[in-house]
């Protein structure tokens, strides 16, 4: 059974992906809706991972011998300076959502197959965070983005 | 007629439910002059609140001499409020009026004519379109001007430059009132109508002071309360006002917890059945997930997050359960505040699920705060596309390019308009190099002013002000404009009723100075802006033609005015929109049938996330509306960002007074207004002015993160742990520049997610004494900043 490996997955990217919202949010404390939302966002991943313990618990979260399995995804560990930076550090964290939404989705499936209701739910709440999360960048990326393609000094 | 610096809402004239409120007509001439002096009357309406009160303007000798109140008017029945009556002309006819145009040379400000002023900026802004393109331009302007001046800014913004970075300071005011409505109706447009003060068995304020902001309609509450069969009267707000005075029940919640007790009072409405399942179901969309969102905050949990009695929670939960006509009104307390427009949704929301909308004393108001805010919002000179139209939505911008005749490309539709915040977040950066402000003082109004100092003062920035005075924001200004202001040109504007008056010129404006219609049609014309045939893009030749291109623009929207015209306006009362050629003398309340402008190709917004403000985007959208019912929206509660802490114990809030609008440009230079309300004040309660060692007069010092005030303390019945502070007020008539004295030194720059609105309401901060007064603060006696009387409850 290869689910542990993809619990894991989950709660090692939600780890990444609460670090890289709380650095992008401090690194962009000049833009205060991005400031403010990223740490909400943070926050939501503290609950998925909060949510994944007892998934952890029934299931653990490794199998010996998969480690190269391990699908990972830098995190951001600093935000970038220029005109450019809000966007790519935007987009950055845009690649780590979406790579935690396709696994929360995968980890769907195998709790389905397995009739697991408990997993079920977990993964129900957390993907719609996801999804929001996704539509939240999507809309701020939308936005900046003439103004630093085209405009910026 | 009372002196009603003294006695602001006049003589009572009470009525009973049902019957219409008596006339009373309140008039200020001139000293010395009587009405026989007068050479004529011109038919007007009050620009000084946002009430919208129907007026005529006295002419002698081609100057303004007096103003009273129109009879015949839907809105005042003849009423006045003070700054109406003796700040309107009287706030205009000061010796520092500008009137001619000046240019920055050599560091200084100097006159010069309009050529040369305007051959400045048409010279920058070509220069600019040429480098850097459209982006680098970003219009600011009011809720001052008329809805002639919106539309033209709005086109030479949108088809002639094409830049999205155009709003108005409506965004500090209305623009939750506006996301509200959108979110849960589908467009922008208030249900209610103020008659429903009239017909109504209870009133609901939710941090709307109307005692203060909108005196005449409070006259017209005052009114009910004191005749027969008064309505109950529920207010939310922290402060003691005059309507808190009144109220049957005084919710005195916490600055920042409004989420919280909106959420109790729905959950209230749930538990105990009062509501109309049978309207929910053919009406409303999305309840579930609201019962779901309210469920876990009892009176209980509401009581311990908001600071209020749960019994206080329980029975103004079962007003507006029980009571058969409540009309819902809602202004800054709400908007200016974390969750804004997620708040003012569970207003719409309580409104839906008792079905109450759309007949006789069920009004639903989303306030405005100033009085052609709607205009702004309808025309699109600030965050929205002209007649409601949807960004997202390729047809509309379509529509608009036909009307236009121009290229659909030019009309920025790929993301929502930029908000004001982030227009000057822009300016910060250095993408935009032009900014244009026009009727508004952004260096007193905005958040943070250190930061807006710094903004403006920018050298990447060329500044263009069109005002009329010399307010803190002109003198950044590289060229500032002298304007026409109220009596002295012709428009129309719509109140939150969505009454359109006409106000017609009374006198010519002082010396050179022009309408702000004829400044934009100007810079259009100068700067060559043309249609997909040449022809000159605005080709109007004055305020009635750009009425009758408006009246194209709103056709078929929600706020149709193919019915109206001036010739229609002039003699009687205002007219509300829509008003078409089925429905000729307008129309009194909106939704009478629930049906609701929610289609996708006709909705104004496919609307946001409650609590990031994430677009819901046309196939998200297009996959769950059900056309024609309207949404209920909820949100958990989250505390605000900023608390209170060992560092900065106190919560902070801002508002208005009764005697003043705005940054004081006009009201101030008013001799009675300002006599009643000179200089800026804190109000404490009696136990956090004896914490900080402070007595009623004492000059304290109060700082949060971003700034301090020095100014006196007014010990009142504000609730304890909130200090309060008028925001008015700026430094133009210091002798020292002092700029210790503004509300928003200290407020922060974040803004509610979905309406992008300032948190003016919300801040932590510590008060410190400085020294001894010698005497009590000159704040008000007559208003919510009386001294403490220890009457709170």
């Amino acid at each position: 059974m290869k689910l542990p490996v993809y619990i894991g997955l989950l709660d090692e990217a939600e780890a990444t992906l609460a670090s890289s919202f709380r650095v992008v949010a401090d690194g962009h404390g000049d833009e205060p809706d991005v400031h403010f939302i990223l740490q909400t966002f943070a926050k939501k991943c503290d609950a998925h991972r909060e949510a994944l313990k007892p998934v952890i618990d029934r299931y653990g979260e490794d199998v010996e011998g998969e480690e190269e399995h391990r699908l990972t995804a830098n995190g951001v560990k600093e935000v970038r300076s220029g005109p450019l930076a809000l966007m790519l550090d935007l987009q950055d964290l845009y690649v780590l959502v979406s790579h935690i939404d396709v696994t929360w989705m995968m980890v769907g499936q195998a709790a389905k197959g397995d009739r697991d209701k408990d997993l079920q739910g977990v993964v129900e709440q957390c993907e719609g965070d996801s999804e929001l999360e996704i539509r939240w960048l999507q809309t701020r990326m939308k936005q900046a983005a003439p103004q630093a393609l085209l405009v910026a000094e | 007629m009372t002196d009603r610096i003294a006695d602001i809402w006049g003589e009572r004239t009470p009525h009973g439910s049902g019957q219409a409120w008596p006339e009373r007509v309140d008039q200020v001439l001139a000293e010395g002059l009587t009405d026989g002096d007068v050479d004529r009357w011109v038919q007007s309406a009050c620009v000084l609140c946002s009430n919208g009160c129907g007026c005529d303007i006295a002419v002698k000798d081609g100057k303004m001499v007096g103003i009273r109140g129109r009879a015949a008017d839907r809105v005042n029945r003849g009423r006045l409020g003070p700054k109406g009556l003796y700040g309107s002309w009287q706030g205009e006819a000061h010796r520092d009026r500008l009137t001619r145009p000046l240019i920055r040379v050599d560091g200084g400000l100097v006159e010069t004519d309009w050529d040369t002023a305007m051959g400045r900026i048409v010279e920058r802004s070509k220069e600019l379109l040429a480098s850097k393109g459209p982006l680098s331009h970003g219009f600011y302007t009011s809720g001052q001007l008329f809805l002639e001046e919106y539309y033209a800014l709005g086109i030479l913004g949108k088809a002639g430059i094409g830049t999205p970075h155009m709003d108005g300071n409506t965004r500090l005011c209305t623009a939750t009132a506006a996301a509200a409505l959108k979110e849960s109706f589908g467009a922008d447009g208030q249900p209610g109508s103020y008659a429903d003060v009239d017909e109504c068995s209870a009133v609901f304020l939710y941090g709307h002071n109307m005692a203060e902001t909108q005196t005449v309609l409070w006259s017209r509450v005052l009114d009910r309360l004191d005749g027969p069969n008064p309505p109950k009267l529920v207010c939310v707000d922290p402060r003691d006002t005059e309507v808190a005075r009144r109220a049957d029940v005084h919710l005195a919640v916490h600055p920042g917890t409004n989420l919280a007790l909106m959420n109790g009072l729905v959950r209230e409405l749930f538990a105990n059945g009062w509501i109309d399942e049978a309207y929910i179901a053919e009406h409303t969309a999305n309840v579930e997930q609201l019962r779901s969102v309210v469920e876990p905050w009892t009176p209980e949990k509401v009581a311990e997050t908001c600071g209020v009695d749960a019994a206080d929670v329980r029975r103004a939960a079962e007003i507006f359960g029980t009571e058969d006509r409540v009309l819902s009104t809602v202004l800054q307390g709400f908007y200016q505040s974390a969750h804004a427009t997620a708040s003012a949704c569970q207003v719409n929301n309580l409104h839906l699920l008792r079905g109450m909308l759309g007949s006789p004393g069920c009004g639903l108001l989303q306030m405005n705060g100033q009085p052609t805010a709607q205009n702004n919002r309808e025309c699109g000179a600030d965050g929205d596309l002209p007649g409601f139209r949807n960004w997202e939505n390729p047809q509309h911008v379509e529509d608009l390019a036909r009307l236009w005749n121009v290229d659909p490309g030019i009309i920025p539709d790929w993301a929502p308009p930029t908000h004001a915040l982030q227009i000057f977040r822009y300016v910060e950066q250095g993408s935009i190099g032009l900014l244009w402000i026009s009727a508004t003082n952004p260096a007193v109004s905005m958040p943070q002013l250190e930061r807006i100092r710094h903004i403006l003062d920018k050298d990447s920035l060329f500044l263009v002000v069109q005002d009329i005075y010399l307010t803190e924001t002109a003198q950044y200004a590289d060229v500032v404009l002298p304007c026409a202001a109220w009596g002295e040109k012709t428009g129309t504007f719509t109140n939150v009723d969505r009454t359109v008056h006409l106000s017609e010129k009374a006198v010519d404006p002082p010396g050179e100075a022009r309408s702000d219609l004829d400044v934009f049609l100007d810079y259009a014309r100068r700067m060559g802006f043309t249609d997909r045939d040449g022809q000159p893009l605005l080709d109007w030749s004055g305020p009635e033609d750009g009425f009758e291109a408006w009246k194209e623009c709103s056709r078929g929207r929600p706020c149709d005015y193919t019915g109206l015209s001036y010739d229609k306006l002039r003699g009687g009362s205002g007219i509300q929109w829509p008003c078409t050629a089925e429905q000729p003398g307008g129309t009194e309340r909106l939704y009478t049938d629930a049906e609701f402008p929610t289609a996708p190709e006709h909705c104004e917004s496919f609307g946001h996330d409650l609590l990031t403000g994430a677009t819901t985007g046309e196939t998200q959208y297009k996959a769950t509306v059900e056309p024609g019912k309207a949404w209920l929206k909820a949100l958990e509660y989250t505390p605000p960002h900023e608390e209170p802490d060992a560092d900065y114990p106190l919560r902070y809030t801002t508002g208005r007074t009764a005697y003043h609008f705005h940054t004081r440009t006009k009201t101030g230079r008013s001799r009675r207004l300002n006599g009643a309300a000179p200089e800026p004040w804190i109000e404490m309660s009696v136990e956090d002015a004896a914490r900080a060692g402070c007595q009623e007069g004492d000059i304290a010092r109060v700082t949060s993160r971003r700034g301090s005030l020095e100014v006196p303390v007014r010990v009142g019945d504000i609730r304890p742990g909130t200090v309060f502070a008028p925001f008015h007020y700026g430094y133009w008539d210091t002798s020292d520049g002092g700029r210790h004295r503004a509300a928003n030194e200290l407020t922060v720059t974040e803004w509610d997610p979905v309406s992008k609105q300032p948190l003016f309401k919300n801040a932590a901060v510590r008060v410190e004494k400085l020294r001894s007064g010698d005497g009590p603060s000159k704040a008000p006696d007559t208003t919510a900043s009386r001294r403490a009387t220890g009457a709170r409850r």
